[in-house]
C-alpha cells in the first residue's frame, strides 16, 4: 500500500497531538508536584521541592506502595497460572462451549468496576465472612486475579495461535515428550507473551480503584486507595503529585523492558 | 458446559450459591437492649477504628499529625484504622461487627442506634466526657431515651461561603443560593448528598412558615415535595456539586464557584491560598454536623474502644484533631491547648449561643423528629430517592 | 494408541486445563454476581438499611418505572456511546501511524509512550484534568484567544477526561491487529492495482474491524460503570455508577437492580460483538 508523503505527515501529525494531549495532564501533574500552592491551583504561585521531601518521607506512602506491589503481584501470578491454562485449552482443543469460555473470561473486565465490586462485596459477605475470613488484602487479591485472568489469557493466545504447529511437530518427532516440548519449545516461545501479560495485568491491578474499595477490608491501603484517602485530607494533594509523578516516571523501565523482550511484536494485548 | 449460552452456566452458579447465601442467616442483631459497660478492664491489645479521613492519624500522612502512636504507646491497644469515606460507608462497615469504634456523624448515629449496631456508653467510664461542651451532650443525635450513645468529638456549621469580589452585596440570607441563585447561574455550588435536602427545608422553614415546617430534619411527604421543589429549581443554576473538600477549595480558588455551602476549614484553606473568599452563618441559621464516637455492640475489644474514647477527647488530643480537621473541638478544655490560640475562636467552640442557630444533622426517620404524632415523616432512604432525583 | 484412548486422554487434559480457571472464575465471579442478582429480589428495612430476605420484584419495578432512572440509565449509554466514537477517532490514526508508518526505534517509543500514562493512576489524572478544565484552567486560556470558552464541568468534560483515560486501551489492539497485517498482503492489493482508499476499505478495514470492537469493549464498560470521573469533573451530572453507588450502602438490594441495567447493556454488547469475533482479538 502506498500512502502518499501527505498522507504520512497528517498521521504523523495528529499521532504527534494525540501523544502531546495524552502528556499535558502528566506535565501538569509534575508541575503541579513543585507547586507551592497546596490545591492544584493554577497558575503556580511559585515552585517549591517541599513536597518530594514530604513525600519520600511518607511511610503511609511507602506502605502503600508496598500493599499494591504485593497485591498486584499476587493478582498476577495466578492470573499467570489460570489465564495460560485457560488459553492452551482454548487453544489445544474443540470443544461444545470454548466460546462461552473466552466469554467468561472477558465478564470481569467488561463489567462495571462497581457492579463487580459491589458483587465481590456481597459474596464476600455471605461466603467468607461466616468462615472468618475478613477483608483484607486476601479479598483484594481474589478481585483483582480476577479480571486480570483475561489480560494474560488474551497474550498467551495470541502468541500460541502465532506459533506454527510445525514447531512442537517437530519437536514431538524428534522424540521430545509432550512435557518436554512445552517446557524447551512453547514455554520459551512464550515468554515474550507470558511477561507483557504479566506486566500488563500488574499494571491493570496496581491503577484499580473501584473495586479495590470494596474489597479492601481496615488498613489495607494499596496506592490508589492512599491517593483517594489523601485527596480527602487537608494539604495532602501536592504529596499526592508527587507519588504519581514517581510512579509515571518509574513506570518506563518495565514498559521499555516489555517492548524490547517481544521485540517486533505488539509486545502487549489487553 | 455443553452449552455456549453465558447465561446457563451463571444460572448454575446462581442456584448453587442460593443454597449458600440462604443458609447465613440476617442480620438479627446481636447486641440488642445491650446494658452499658459497668468497667473498664486491661486493654485487649488492639482496636480496631472507623473513622473520617484526618481523625485517627498515626504521622504516616503528615508526621507532625501523630495522636496514635502515643495512645498505642499508653494503652498497649494497637490501633487499625479505616477510612469511611461517608456517613452510608461507616453504617455498613458497622453492620459487619468487625468494628470496635467510628466516628459517625449525626446522620448515620440514629440508624446505628436503631440497627443495635451499637450499645450504649457509660459516660462514667470516660474522665474526660465531663469537659464537654454542655451543648453537645444529650442531643437527639447521639443519645435516646435520655441514654448516651457515644461521645462527642467536635462541631462545625455548615457555612454559606463566597467570593467577595463576585459576589455582591455580601450575602446574610440562604436566599442567595436559593431564590437569588439565578444571579450567580452556573456558578452555585451544593453539598452532593441527600442530607442536602435539610438546608433547603431550613430556608423554607422561615420563607414559607404556611408549610409548618419545625425542624428540617423532620419533614412529612409535602414539606419533603416543597423542598425537593426548590432544590430541582436550583440545580438549574448549580455549576457542582461537591463532597469533598479538595474540589470545593479548587473550585472557589478557580472560580468555578462564587457561592456556595462550605465548612469553616474549606474556607480557612482557601482563604489561605489567597482565593478572595468569606463564610458567614446566615441569618436563617445553617445545618451542621457533630461526630460522636460510638462503640459497636459486637465490640470484640471494647476496653481497648473506652480507652480510646477518653484518649481522643483528652484536651491536648481532641485539640490536636481539632486543628489538624479543622472543626470546633467537644472538649471545652481543649482550648487552652490549640497550636492557634484563636482556633476555638474562628471555630465558634465555646460559643452555645452560635450552635443554637445550628441544626445538626439527624437521619431522618419515619417518627416526626419534631413530636408530631398524627403524621409519618419521610425517611432517609426517601431523602436519598429524592436526591437521585434532584441531580436528575 | 486407539482413538478413543487418546480422545480420552485428551479429554482428561482438556479437563484438567480448564478446571482451575473455569472453577475460579465459576466460583469467585459468577458466584458473586449471582448473589448480588439475588439480593435485587430482597428488601431493605427502611431504618436499619439491613437487608430483609423477603422476595420482592419491588426493586426492579422501582428501576423500571422511575423515570430518573430512566434519564440516568439513557445519559450513561450515551456517554459510553460518545466517549468510544471519540477514543476510535483518536485511536485509529494513532495505530496506524505506530504500526505501520513509524520504524524501528521510534515505534518502541510510540508504544512506551502509548503504554506509561497507563501507570499514573486513574485519580491523580483525573484530578489534573480538573485542573485544566476550570474557570481559570490551561484549556480556557488557550481557547481564550479563539474567542471560545472550554465546556467547564458537566457532561462533556466527563466524556472528554473518560476518553483521555481509556484511549491506551483502544490503541493497543488495534495497534496490534495493523502490526499482524502481512506487509505482502498489502502489496499484493496495491499490485492487483487497488489505490489505497480501495487497499484500506478491503485489505485494512476488514483486519481492523475486531481490533476496533475489542478496545470499544473496554471503552465501553469502563464508561459504563465509572462515578469517580463524574465526582471530579461531572459538575452537577450523575451516571448510573453514581446512583448504584449511593445506593450501595443504603439499599443494597436496589442497588443491585439498578446493576442489573449496565450487566444487561454490557453482556448484550458482548454478544453483538462476539459475533465480529472481537473477544479474539482482544
Amino acid at each position: 500500500m502506498h500512502l502518499s508523503r501527505t498522507a504520512r505527515i497528517v498521521l504523523g501529525c495528529i499521532t504527534a497531538t494525540g501523544l502531546a494531549l495524552i502528556y499535558l495532564p502528566l506535565l501538569l501533574v509534575l508541575l503541579n508536584s513543585l507547586n507551592t500552592d497546596r490545591s492544584f491551583a493554577w497558575p503556580p504561585s511559585g515552585l517549591t521541592g517541599e513536597w518530594w521531601g514530604r513525600a519520600l518521607h511518607s511511610p503511609g506512602a511507602r506502605e502503600a506502595l508496598w500493599t499494591s506491589l504485593r497485591a498486584g503481584l499476587g493478582a498476577t501470578a495466578i492470573a499467570l497460572v489460570l489465564g495460560s491454562l485457560a488459553a492452551f485449552a482454548v487453544h489445544r482443543h474443540r470443544f461444545f462451549g470454548r466460546q462461552t469460555v473466552s466469554f467468561l473470561i472477558v465478564l470481569p473486565i467488561a463489567l462495571p468496576g462497581i457492579v463487580t465490586g459491589i458483587a465481590l462485596n456481597a459474596a464476600f459477605r455471605t461466603v467468607l465472612e461466616p468462615l472468618g475470613i475478613g477483608f483484607g488484602l486476601f479479598t483484594v487479591v481474589v478481585g483483582h486475579a480476577t479480571f486480570c485472568v483475561v489480560i494474560v489469557f488474551n497474550n498467551v493466545a495470541a502468541r500460541l495461535r502465532r506459533i506454527a504447529p510445525s514447531l512442537a511437530e517437530a519437536s514431538a518427532d524428534l522424540g521430545a515428550r509432550p512435557w518436554q516440548t512445552l517446557r524447551y519449545v512453547t514455554l520459551p516461545a512464550l515468554g515474550p507473551a507470558l511477561f507483557a501479560g504479566a506486566l500488563l495485568a500488574f499494571a491493570l491491578s496496581f491503577d484499580e480503584v473501584v473495586v479495590t474499595t470494596f474489597t479492601a477490608g481496615a488498613g489495607t491501603k494499596t496506592l490508589p486507595i492512599w491517593i483517594y484517602e489523601n485527596l480527602a485530607r487537608p494539604n495532602q494533594a501536592p504529596v499526592v503529585d508527587v507519588v504519581a509523578a514517581l510512579l509515571i516516571a518509574l513506570s518506563t523501565v518495565p514498559v521499555y523492558v516489555a517492548q524490547r523482550l517481544s521485540s517486533n511484536t505488539a509486545g502487549g494485548r489487553l | 458446559m455443553r452449552s455456549a449460552n453465558p447465561w446457563k452456566a451463571s444460572v448454575a452458579a446462581g442456584i448453587l450459591l442460593l443454597a449458600v447465601a440462604c443458609g447465613s442467616g440476617g442480620g438479627d442483631g446481636g447486641g440488642a437492649g445491650a446494658a452499658p459497660q459497668k468497667s473498664v478492664g486491661k486493654g485487649e491489645g488492639r482496636v480496631d477504628i472507623i473513622a473520617w479521613a484526618g481523625y485517627a492519624e498515626d504521622g504516616s500522612n503528615d508526621p507532625k499529625a501523630d495522636w496514635v502512636h502515643p495512645f498505642e504507646k499508653q494503652t498497649g491497644c494497637k490501633v487499625n484504622t479505616k477510612i469511611a469515606g461517608t456517613s452510608d460507608e461507616m453504617v455498613s462497615l458497622m453492620k459487619t461487627g468487625q468494628y470496635d469504634t467510628v466516628s459517625a456523624s449525626g446522620d448515620a448515629t440514629l440508624r446505628l442506634i436503631a440497627a443495635k449496631d451499637v450499645a450504649p456508653i457509660n459516660t462514667r467510664l470516660v474522665p474526660n466526657y465531663r469537659d464537654v461542651f454542655a451543648g453537645l451532650k444529650m442531643r437527639p443525635f447521639n443519645s435516646k431515651d435520655g441514654q448516651m450513645y457515644g461521645i462527642p468529638h467536635g462541631r462545625g456549621a455548615n457555612l454559606l461561603m463566597y467570593r467577595t469580589d463576585k459576589v455582591s452585596p455580601a450575602p446574610d440570607s440562604w436566599q442567595a443560593v436559593f431564590d437569588g441563585a439565578p444571579k450567580y447561574s452556573g456558578k452555585v455550588t451544593a453539598y452532593d448528598s441527600p442530607i442536602y435536602i435539610a438546608d433547603a427545608a431550613l430556608y423554607l422553614m422561615r420563607t414559607r412558615p404556611a408549610l409548618g415546617i419545625k425542624d428540617p430534619y423532620a419533614l412529612d411527604t409535602e414539606q419533603l415535595a416543597a423542598a425537593v421543589s426548590l432544590l430541582k429549581k436550583q440545580r438549574q443554576y448549580i455549576g457542582e456539586y461537591w463532597s469533598d473538600y479538595q474540589k470545593e477549595v479548587t473550585a472557589f480558588k478557580g472560580g468555578d464557584s462564587v457561592i456556595g455551602t462550605t465548612w469553616q476549614v474549606i474556607a480557612n484553606t482557601a482563604a489561605a491560598e489567597k482565593a478572595p473568599v468569606k463564610a458567614v452563618l446566615p441569618k436563617e441559621g445553617a445545618t451542621g454536623w457533630s461526630d460522636t464516637w460510638m462503640v459497636s455492640a459486637k465490640a470484640r475489644h471494647p476496653n481497648c474502644a473506652y480507652q480510646w474514647l477518653d484518649w481522643i477527647i483528652s484536651p491536648k488530643v481532641n485539640a490536636q484533631v481539632a486543628e489538624y480537621f479543622g472543626e470546633a473541638p467537644a472538649n471545652a478544655r481543649a482550648c487552652r491547648e490549640t497550636a492557634d490560640p484563636h482556633h476555638c475562636a474562628v471555630y465558634h467552640a465555646d460559643d452555645e449561643s452560635y450552635y443554637r442557630r445550628v441544626h445538626f444533622w439527624t437521619t431522618p426517620v419515619p417518627q416526626c423528629l419534631d413530636g408530631r404524632t398524627g403524621v409519618k415523616c419521610t425517611d432517609y432512604a426517601d431523602w436519598t430517592r429524592a436526591w437521585t432525583e434532584i441531580k436528575g | 494408541m486407539s482413538t478413543t484412548s487418546r480422545e480420552r486422554g485428551g479429554r482428561a487434559r482438556l479437563a484438567a486445563l480448564l478446571a482451575p480457571p473455569l472453577l475460579w472464575l465459576i466460583l469467585a465471579y459468577l458466584g458473586s454476581l449471582a448473589v448480588l442478582l439475588l439480593s435485587a429480589f430482597w428488601t431493605t428495612d427502611p431504618f436499619t438499611s439491613d437487608v430483609v430476605r423477603t422476595w420482592t420484584t419491588d426493586n426492579f419495578r422501582s428501576v423500571l418505572t422511575t423515570p430518573v432512572y430512566r434519564t440516568v440509565a439513557l445519559r450513561t449509554l450515551g456517554t459510553a456511546v460518545a466517549v468510544t466514537l471519540l477514543d476510535a477517532l483518536l485511536a485509529l490514526p494513532m495505530a496506524f501511524f505506530m504500526a505501520r508508518v513509524a520504524r524501528g526505534r521510534l515505534r518502541r517509543a510510540l508504544l512506551v509512550a502509548v503504554l506509561t500514562p497507563l501507570w499514573a493512576g486513574y485519580l491523580v489524572k483525573a484530578y489534573a484534568w480538573r485542573v485544566m478544565l476550570g474557570e481559570h484552567g490551561i484549556v480556557n486560556a488557550a481557547l481564550a484567544p479563539l474567542g471560545l470558552h472550554g465546556p467547564g464541568y458537566g457532561a462533556t468534560a466527563v466524556v472528554i477526561v473518560l476518553a483521555y483515560l481509556w484511549l491506551p486501551y483502544m490503541i493497543l489492539p488495534i495497534h496490534a491487529a495493523l502490526e499482524r497485517l502481512p506487509a505482502h498482503q498489502l502489496e499484493a492489493s496495491a499490485d492487483l492495482g487497488a489505490g489505497t482508499l480501495r487497499t484500506l476499505r478491503s485489505v485494512v478495514a476488514p483486519a481492523v474491524r475486531p481490533a476496533l470492537l475489542a478496545g470499544s469493549v473496554f471503552t465501553f464498560s469502563l464508561s459504563l460503570g465509572d462515578y469517580l470521573t463524574v465526582q471530579i469533573v461531572g459538575g452537577r451530572t450523575q451516571l448510573l455508577g453514581n446512583v448504584i453507588a449511593s445506593q450501595v450502602t443504603l439499599d443494597l438490594p436496589l442497588a443491585a437492580a439498578l446493576s442489573a441495567v449496565p450487566v444487561a447493556l454490557v453482556v448484550c454488547y458482548l454478544a453483538a460483538v462476539r459475533r465480529a469475533g472481537a473477544l479474539d482479538s482482544l
